[in-house]
């Protein structure tokens, strides 16, 4: 049914009938034809099954960290030549290393934010997430109402132990216990408020959360196989092709900021971005896990991440936390920030901020 | 070599000979492991996608049936603890059973990890050498030692006293020179492979539910509950069918033991619910949403309640002697719902309601697929098939029907 959905929405874009939509529905019309039928897949057996394309060599390469620069050189070549291949574009796969003395830190404005998710599809558009079955978003918006006016005093003398013949001793959990008041809590918040829907609801504030980019990250204490390993810049990276699959990670994290490639990953050539980082947005295989780096082939350059780019209200911040005249450094000095499920003690260099 | 050969060669046709019941048992087991290997095969080339797990509920059926194969095989040792620890003579000839037990249902539970991983054929990047292993922190590592090492204890148990037997040198006192300190570690190992997968769970603080001191505990006891129950059942089928015996001595110690395991889930599991509801915080989210559902996400309710009736109705059948010593048909039926009621209280009431809700506050319903049964059905079906085969040819061995001579003489 999302396949469906999801070309419907091709069609509605597809206005004008340029060079890049049409290939862009031939992508699309293809794979699904082989979804459907599997008959004609062995003539185009490179679109239909991309693990098949993988090569000996890759499934048998180690952990990238600890290659050979000439290994790293033959990885990456590799990854170059199967990606133009299967997705008919020209693909860089960076190793650019992490820039020295720096340590990346975002901020983002709570009072700003306007739920509109444009942040979560540039996200989806420069990292080279799955589009369909499964969809993956690295950034997910919590609606979650701003006040709840239920009190009553009606309820003033309401509540338990309601007073009878043993004796009355006063109510111990008044009548207006059990109404939540709003306030950054999961508790009432919305995650699945649709597309079409008016953003913002004046009775709702809006919270994007992503991955934290934590000091201590207890999803890369789990990992069994150190496939995902704090870089020197602080962002929390994967080796996607080291993962294993086994999920601690995601277990292990209390944002829930982690995503896994249940099936194989739906990218339509037509969308996907070819100038990728190998700890970054290169395209993902079946059974890995994948996450927010910051969109670490971007950062590494000095640009912004994506989803900053994206936002309309500026309510996103970036900068080096070394750096006092950083952005983000800036905001940590002079506004009111906190820390999301900071009783996790996870330390995250992601800050929440009001004002 | 030519006596391991004839070894591998008699306990083999002997485990396959059987009446009518027994093959009928292994062409179901053999039907079940053909239906599945096709659908474990669409599983590991199409990926999970087609298991009912999501990213709100990553654990899925396998991992919570690999808990419970854990549970089992680390209470396989109280078969083998009576006969070592405490020279029960009625035990010591049974210990292998036990042994074989726990062997089985460890080697069930690594399939079940296998079904359980996204990425089976990068397996090898946990060997220590070859692979990168991240030892001192991830839980799962120590899991892993924990799990491989008991598996071939029990490996060198089972074999070296089978083979032995079989030609006739079981010497005791030559025996407990390197072969009882093997014994002893497995002992001591069983527990041991039960704590490190209940640290597996409780070491991920954001699982409400599970981030708590009193799994391991809890865990043993059902250990304590759930294996047993399967040993008296096949005791007395082998008491039944076969010439091996086993005395009414070593069943009482058995059922014992599961009055006393079912009582010490009773406190343990109150003690946590006390602990949790008391206060009502956060963390006892996820048992509020088992045991009273959330906005009419109902599901996991009977599953919880008609576990925690049935572990209590267990447990008080268990106290009454007439049932106890119902060997022929109360205490049987008794060990069977034990069983199930602990299998059935892994999915649905230690993993899946755990995840909700989940760390944004999404509440979730878990819903196996078919495939995702089919595979579970299968490897539980080769668990089976190897746990029958390898106890018919220890039975062989046991009872002194299975010799290295006569065979020798037969030929």
């Amino acid at each position: 049914m999302s396949k469906k959905m999801f070309e419907a929405n091709v069609k509605a874009n597809d206005i004008n009938k340029s060079r890049r939509y049409f290939l862009k529905n031939v992508g699309i019309a293809s794979t699904a034809a082989l979804m459907t039928n599997p008959a004609p897949a062995e003539a185009t057996a490179s679109v239909a099954n991309p693990d098949a394309e993988i090569t000996v060599a890759e499934s048998l390469q180690g952990h990238f960290v600890l290659m050979s620069d000439k290994e790293k050189e033959k990885a990456i070549e590799r990854l170059e030549k199967r990606y133009t291949a299967k997705y008919g574009k020209k693909t860089t796969v960076s190793d650019a290393p992490a820039p020295d003395g720096v340590l990346f830190g975002y901020a983002l404005n709570i009072s700003k934010c306007i739920g509109c998710r444009r942040c979560v599809h540039a996200c989806v558009q420069e990292n080279n997430q799955s589009r369909y079955d499964p969809e993956i978003q690295w950034i997910q918006v919590m609606k979650i109402p701003k006040g709840n006016f239920s009190f009553s005093a009606d309820k003033l003398n309401k509540g338990y132990p309601e007073s009878s013949k043993v004796g009355d001793h006063g109510v111990q959990v008044g009548g207006n216990a059990y109404t939540p008041v709003g306030g950054l809590s999961t508790e009432e918040a919305q995650n699945y408020y649709t597309n079409e829907e008016a953003v913002p609801d004046k009775n709702y504030f809006y919270v994007p959360v992503q991955c934290q980019q934590c000091e201590k990250p207890p999803c890369v204490k789990a990992c069994p196989v150190r496939a995902t390993f704090r870089d020197p810049n602080g962002v929390v990276v994967i080796d996607y092709n080291w993962c294993i699959g086994c999920r601690m990670c995601q277990l292990a994290c209390p944002y829930g900021a982690r995503r896994f490639n249940w099936g194989e990953p739906n990218l339509p050539p037509a969308e996907m971005n070819p100038k990728t980082h190998y700890f970054g947005n290169r395209p993902r295989m079946r059974g890995v896990m994948e996450k927010c780096t910051f969109c670490l082939q971007r950062t590494r350059e000095g640009r912004n991440p994506a989803c900053l780019e994206a936002c309309p209200v500026g309510a996103r911040k970036f900068g080096n936390l070394l750096d006092p005249e950083s952005d983000v450094r800036k905001i940590i000095a002079t506004k009111k920030v906190f820390r999301f499920k900071e009783e996790m003690s996870t330390y995250p260099k992601f800050f929440y901020f009001i004002g | 070599m030519e006596k391991i050969l004839s070894f591998v060669l008699d306990v083999g046709s002997y485990a396959i000979k059987g009446g009518p019941k027994y093959k009928a048992w292994l062409y179901f087991l053999i039907l079940i492991i053909l239906g599945g290997s096709y659908t474990a095969y669409k599983q590991f080339t199409e990926g999970m996608i087609l298991i009912g797990a999501t990213d709100q509920v990553p654990m899925e059926l396998f991992f919570a049936n690999f808990i419970f194969t854990a549970h089992v095989a680390a209470a396989a040792i109280l078969v083998v603890a009576p006969g070592y620890f405490y020279h029960r003579k009625d035990m010591k000839e049974l210990a292998v059973i036990g042994e074989i037990i726990a062997f089985c249902f460890v080697a069930t539970g690594i399939t079940f990890i296998l079904f359980h991983m996204g990425r089976p054929d990068r397996l090898w990047h946990m060997f220590p050498g070859i692979g990168y292993v991240n030892f001192p922190n991830s839980m799962l590592i120590y899991d892993t030692i924990v799990l491989n090492v008991y598996l071939y204890l029990n490996l060198i148990g089972i074999s070296y006293i089978l083979y032995k037997k079989y030609i006739g040198e079981f010497d005791t006192v030559a025996l407990a020179r390197w072969f009882t300190p093997v014994i002893y570690l497995a002992i001591i190992w069983g527990p041991l492979i039960h704590i490190c997968t209940a640290f597996v769970l409780s070491s991920n603080a954001r699982m409400g539910e599970w981030a708590t001191a009193v799994l391991p505990f809890g865990f043993l006891a059902m250990a304590g509950a759930s294996g047993p129950s399967l040993v008296i059942l096949l005791f007395l089928l082998i008491r039944k069918y076969t010439k091996v015996p086993v005395n009414d001595s070593v069943i009482d110690l058995m059922s014992t033991i599961i009055g006393w395991s079912l009582g010490i889930i009773i406190l343990v599991f109150s003690a946590e619910y006390f602990t949790a509801l008391f206060s009502n915080t956060e963390h006892a989210a996820s048992l509020n949403f088992s045991m009273f559902g959330h906005n009419g996400l109902n599901m996991y309710m009977p599953w919880f309640w008609g576990t925690v009736g049935s572990i209590v109705a267990c447990f008080i059948a268990i106290l009454i002697p007439k049932i106890r010593k119902s060997y022929d048909r109360w205490l049987p039926l008794l060990c069977i719902m034990i069983f199930l009621s602990i299998l059935i209280e892994k999915p649905m009431m230690l993993v899946f309601p755990a995840f909700s809700p989940s760390p944004l506050g999404e509440y979730t319903e878990y819903h196996p697929t078919l495939i995702e049964y089919s595979n579970v059905l299968f490897t539980w079906a080769i668990g089976f098939i190897t746990l029958t085969l390898m106890i018919k040819g220890a039975v062989g061995i046991l009872s002194g029907e299975v010799r290295y001579k006569k065979t020798t003489a037969s030929t």
